[in-house]
């Protein structure tokens, strides 16, 4: 594994996706998910609001460290909050 | 009749999931790794945070040619799309000269990049090539390696002649797919052909036309082998598309880490992208 040069922060965060899939694969098993309408304009099942919750994080990032000064932590915390937001009100 | 659930069939998409493990995911995971990184060689190798991405994201060098992509894409688009519908819409529809339409529209799709970029390069060269030669005889001053504008007009040009082809095939399955009855409903109305057009025939083909948008969108937004042939970027950068910026980062300047970062805006940029196309195609399917 050393050719793929693994960082801790990197790890955990590949981890915490794996987790994730996994633990939404649980959760579906256990609770099948009926696609409903939030406030995003289209119909969307559990996956796609997480697959859009992530997405959305991911340039909140590249925002972040593009045109300001802010600390990661920020765009972090805000990602967390907008996940949360998305998976219960998208 | 009962149908008996039955979820070992999941186990059928295990080799599938190991390939594209194998094959994208652990490769991509090296990527990102490398992104946070200052990597000298295997034994020294620094952690920088986000710092590669902060220098990517605010390099001009990147900006321009991310600009340059999408006006490119952008234009590829509004060209081809247009063209290969009208192609479409007059192939002959039966007998010897479909076929033959077929097979001659099929053609420039079997010719691989790199020798489309060739070809080109020959066929545009104002001393010898049959275009470039030609135009200049004709007192149009041309020449694609010294003209900015000449190079974009040939690397488009280069680029719908090479592709056109499939929006056009991929229109003419839409519009064969569509029944007859709807043209004799149009014929007792005495619908004009620009209305067939606008009320059946371009309905029907909102799937295929979809289809052809994004691929059109993914291939040109990741062009490389065609311009890096005939123009090899120049002049200047005018001619330097996305990829080929991130090449030269890559192999030739060997800077490992911003070129890993930039790679990965490029993929959450096409990752938008194909989710967007995505979404717009299986609603336009609900509705």
């Amino acid at each position: 594994m050393d050719w793929m040069a693994w960082t801790l922060p990197t790890a955990v965060f590949f981890s915490a996706i794996g987790l994730l899939l996994v633990g939404m694969t649980l959760f579906e098993l256990r609770r099948p998910c009926v696609e409903r309408r939030g406030f995003l304009p289209i119909a969307a099942t559990r996956g796609d609001r997480l697959f859009i919750g992530l997405l959305v994080s991911a340039y909140l990032h590249l925002l972040v460290i593009g045109v300001s000064d802010w600390n990661l932590w920020v765009a972090s915390l805000l990602s967390v909050v907008w996940l949360l937001v998305v998976m219960r009100w998208g | 009749m009962n149908k008996v659930p039955n979820n070992k069939a999941w186990w059928l998409v295990l080799p599938v999931f190991l390939l594209v493990a194998f094959s994208a995911v652990i490769p991509m995971m090296t990527v990102v790794n490398y992104s946070v990184q200052d990597i000298f060689d295997q034994s020294s190798r620094y952690f920088v945070g986000a710092d590669w991405y902060r220098q990517v994201l605010q390099d001009p060098r990147l900006h321009d040619s991310l600009l340059r992509q999408f006006v490119y894409s952008g234009c590829v688009l509004l060209i081809e799309i247009p063209l290969g519908i009208a192609i479409a819409l007059t192939m002959p529809t039966k007998g010897r000269w479909s076929s033959l339409c077929l097979i001659v529209m099929a053609i420039p799709l079997l010719i691989p990049w790199n020798v489309v970029g060739t070809i080109w390069q020959i066929f545009g060269r104002a001393d010898i090539g049959l275009l470039g030669a030609s135009l200049n005889r004709l007192g149009i001053s041309y020449n694609y390696a010294a003209n900015t504008m000449d190079a974009w007009v040939t690397v488009l040009v280069m680029d719908v002649w090479h592709w056109t082809s499939l929006v056009a095939l991929l229109c003419y399955s839409g519009l064969r797919a569509i029944p007859d009855v709807y043209y004799q409903a149009a014929r007792i109305d005495r619908a004009s052909a620009w209305a067939v057009f606008r009320h059946i025939q371009l309905p029907k083909m909102k799937n295929v036309l979809l289809i052809a948008v994004m691929l059109r969108f993914m291939d040109s937004f990741m062009i490389y082998t065609e311009p890096f042939v005939l123009t090899g970027g120049g002049p200047g950068n005018a001619t330097t598309f996305l990829s080929q910026t991130l090449t030269q980062m890559a192999v030739g300047q060997f800077d490992l880490g911003p070129a890993a970062a930039f790679s990965l805006v490029y993929f959450l940029i096409i990752l938008l992208v194909s989710w967007l196309f995505y979404t717009a195609m299986t609603h336009a399917d609900k509705d």
